[in-house]
């Protein structure tokens, strides 16, 4: 029988408590407490459905300090306690394998929530209770949440809550938060834990019979070193582990006689980490022996069936291509015409109900309101609807479990890039807006392959690129305008993924991530969950688009007036004349360079841009591409045309994703290496196409 | 003793010992991957990633991760 050790948290004291009878009111409470939870769980077992049920729409989501990494707190009631909850991000274990493992812990241990409630997946009982046998060792109470045991029913296996709460002496409580059931269940057993009303008696995990001496050992040489309020036994069984981040805390507070003692002793049990690791395995085995039972072997489940489409090599990859033809079927139907209309209709109808309102304004606050703010931020609003559709088909798709398997079977292909099958989902979500696939790098554990993605996110032809080439193309190549964008857009991906193998040679040498990947089993879609995540990224990007987009609108629209008001002697135009010594190797012009320039706001700015160049009255904010095509078609040739495109297709993007990727990395280092390779490789392509078109004549 | 990469879909093996880095042993072990832990293979073209089955979840695995964890087939095991 072991011992329970005690509970120390910020309000109150629990002592491990003795009698099993439960007494049922609400009555020891105190009234108008308030605690707090820390929600963990391992990837894949419904914890933001959890969350998501719990808190609703009183969620606040930020990032983790100091860190990219999304944190989400909310609130709820429970009789007179207000329960704050902070998800902990999805993790496997508490090792400091990634950053999102290393918050989980620190959290737990700096932080002291008063219960920590781990959300388990009952179909995949034992490997999620190995999150469990980590969160004992810490110091704040568990209860854990038994999810999804109507999938694990359907899988053919039984999980008795009242069993296995009884041999891990911790309150388990049955749950299908999909169906909001258990969930209120769950916060009536972390207040009642916290009053003291609940039996608390876990059976902590221990280490191996043949490592409890060095354990003993490190701790003894530890103990009187460990900072507050690391608690001494996790840290030497840290140390066994070989955890980098603790080892390092260790060095750098023992003093050095004691540290190489520490070392010596940790030397000689390298291979430790997968003994304490198939210890803890030991324990859960004990833990579930009474409480599971399993199918027969062999047996076909739903899932098996749809992954030998789903993840096979050839039908997995059409699959895949029909998926995206569908997303793009969508965008093309659906979005395209709305933004369309958002551009003419709303932005359009504000910029004449700004024209007139401000009639009697100086012109330089008219064209700042129309130009600036509704041209450039406002613009880049309208592609909201495009933005919509992805958010919520890729949001669909992952809730159902299916983007895992995208990332599988693409796998082959990423490997080429020295990237894995999970770079694939944020490049995918590119196709509608960089800024959300820069952001959405975050999924990939390997800060190489992370950032690596990041610098070829700008490559994947957004819905605002693509628009602009769906614009001009017509201007430079008629009828066979479609035919020459669909090449454009293949030349772009073609350019990434060469740019992927380079970069990855140059700077990574060749050296690859991991690919571990859980599959998750299919399952129905939530559309609460889908529902709030869409509504989420709606709101962080119309939250980038009314700051940071605005005031990089405004600032690049006062450099295409400054200093005399007009975009012909403006300090703008000034830098597209430096630039006409290169435009001039691709065929192009400065105010075709302007142009250019002028799509660091917003892509569609060169359009606009363009149409007051060449003196195109009409064409201007929210008015359709009038008479520019011809006017265009007749001052350049094909092949200037052709490299304008090229050179806009690659270029680099807009300011919003520059914003991004400074907030993605961390550092303006990646975004200057960014910003210059995208200059050089798009140049470089549009210089060498227009060269070859001259050579061939075109 | 085999690398899990060279067992063929439907065929389990025991896993024995897991080689590499410390970050990636530390990861499949956590996953499951530990000594006495039966994985079975769900899907092997001889080439690209696999999909094995461990501890009731099925796990895509690069080639280069799933020769690092050696195991004995089942039926030698018996």
């Amino acid at each position: 029988m072991k011992k329970s050790p005690p509970f120390v948290t910020r309000r109150n004291r629990l002592e491990p408590v003795v009698e099993q009878g439960v007494p049922d009111n609400g009555d020891t409470l105190s009234p108008n407490r308030a605690i707090t939870v820390a929600l963990a769980g391992q990837p894949n077992v419904g914890k933001s459905t959890v969350f998501n049920v719990l808190t609703g729409l009183s969620q606040h989501v930020g990032n983790w300090p100091g860190k990219t990494i999304e944190q989400k707190v909310g609130t709820c009631h429970y009789k007179d306690t207000t329960v704050t909850i902070v998800d902990l991000p999805g993790t496997y274990s508490l090792s400091a394998n990634s950053p999102e493992e290393l918050i989980a812990r620190e959290y737990v241990i700096c932080q002291r929530p008063d219960v920590v409630a781990v959300i388990i997946n009952a179909a995949a009982l034992e490997r999620n209770l190995y999150l469990l046998a980590e969160l004992l060792a810490l110091p704040s109470p568990v209860v854990v949440g038994l999810n999804m045991v109507d999938v694990a029913s359907h899988e053919g296996m039984k999980v008795e809550p009242e069993v296995l709460q009884a041999a891990l002496g911790v309150p388990v409580v049955p749950m299908v938060a999909t169906k909001n059931k258990g969930v209120g269940d769950l916060v009536e057993a972390i207040v009642r834990l916290v009053a003291g009303d609940l039996p608390y008696e876990p059976k902590v995990p221990e280490i191996r019979p043949d490592h409890k001496g060095v354990l003993a050992e490190l701790r003894a040489l530890c103990d009187p070193h460990v900072p507050e309020p690391y608690p001494p036994e996790w840290v030497a069984l840290k140390l066994l582990e070989g955890d980098r981040e603790v080892t390092r805390m260790m060095e750098a507070h023992l003093p050095d006689d004691m540290w190489l003692k520490v070392h010596a002793v940790l030397r000689a049990h390298e291979d430790a980490v997968v003994d304490v690791a198939g210890g803890r395995y030991e324990w859960i085995g004990r833990m579930t022996r009474a409480a599971l039972v399993r199918p027969r072997i062999g047996q076909v489940t739903f899932t098996d069936r749809l992954d030998r489409v789903a993840t096979h090599p050839l039908w997995g990859l059409l699959l895949l291509a029909g998926m995206l033809g569908l997303v793009f079927g969508l965008t093309y139907t659906i979005g395209m015409p709305l933004q369309d209309w958002l551009d003419t209709a709303v932005i359009g109808g504000l910029a004449d109900l700004a024209g007139n309102l401000l009639s009697k304004a100086p012109a330089w606050l008219r064209g700042l309101v129309i130009e600036g703010v509704l041209g450039g931020a406002g613009m880049v609003v309208t592609f909201l609807p495009i933005l919509l559709i992805f958010f919520a088909v890729l949001g669909l798709l992952e809730d159902m479990g299916y983007m895992a398997r995208a990332a599988y079977v693409m796998d082959r292909f990423m490997h080429l890039m020295g990237l894995h099958g999970k770079s694939f989902m944020p490049l995918f979500l590119g196709f509608g807006c960089s800024v959300p696939a820069v952001v959405g790098t975050r999924i990939i554990e390997s800060w190489r392959a992370r950032l690596l993605t990041v610098l070829l996110a700008p490559l994947v032809p957004c819905a605002a690129r693509m628009a602009v080439l769906a614009l001009l193309a017509p201007a430079f190549f008629g009828p066979a305008a479609p035919l020459v964008s669909w090449g454009l857009i293949l030349l772009s991906l073609l350019v990434l993924v060469a740019s992927g193998v380079v970069l990855n040679r140059v700077l990574f040498r060749g050296r690859r991530a991991a690919f571990i990947m859980e599959l998750p089993l299919y399952h129905l879609p939530n559309w609460r969950t889908i529902g709030l995540l869409v509504w989420q990224r709606t709101v962080e990007f119309l939250k980038k688009a009314g700051t940071i987009i605005l005031a990089i609108s405004i600032l690049t629209w006062a450099l295409s007036r400054l200093p005399y008001g007009e975009v012909e002697t403006s300090l703008l135009a000034g830098l597209g004349r430096l630039l006409a010594p290169v435009g001039g190797l691709m065929g192009l012009d400065w105010r075709m360079m302007v142009a250019l320039l002028a799509s660091f706001v917003a892509k569609e700015n060169s359009v606009a841009t363009l149409g007051v160049l060449f003196g195109s009255a009409e064409f201007t904010v929210g008015g359709g591409s009038g008479q520019l095509t011809e006017l265009l078609g007749s001052a350049l040739t094909p092949a200037a045309g052709l490299a304008f495109l090229t050179v806009q297709m690659l270029f680099i993007p807009c300011a919003a994703t520059v914003a991004a990727i400074r907030q993605e990395t961390g550092s303006w280092k990646w975004v200057g290496l960014s910003m210059g390779f995208l200059l050089v490789v798009s140049f470089g392509m549009a210089i060498g196409i227009y060269q070859l078109a001259a050579l061939v004549g075109v | 003793m085999v690398p899990l990469s060279e067992l063929r879909a439907g065929e389990v093996g025991v896993v024995q010992v897991l080689s590499g880095g410390r970050g990636v042993v530390s990861r499949l072990a956590a996953l499951g991957f530990t000594p006495e832990a039966e994985v079975r293979v769900m899907q092997n073209f001889g080439r690209g990633p696999l999909i094995v089955s461990v501890r009731d979840t099925r796990i895509a695995l690069g080639r280069g991760e799933a020769i690092k964890i050696r195991v004995l087939k089942k039926e030698a095991v018996r």
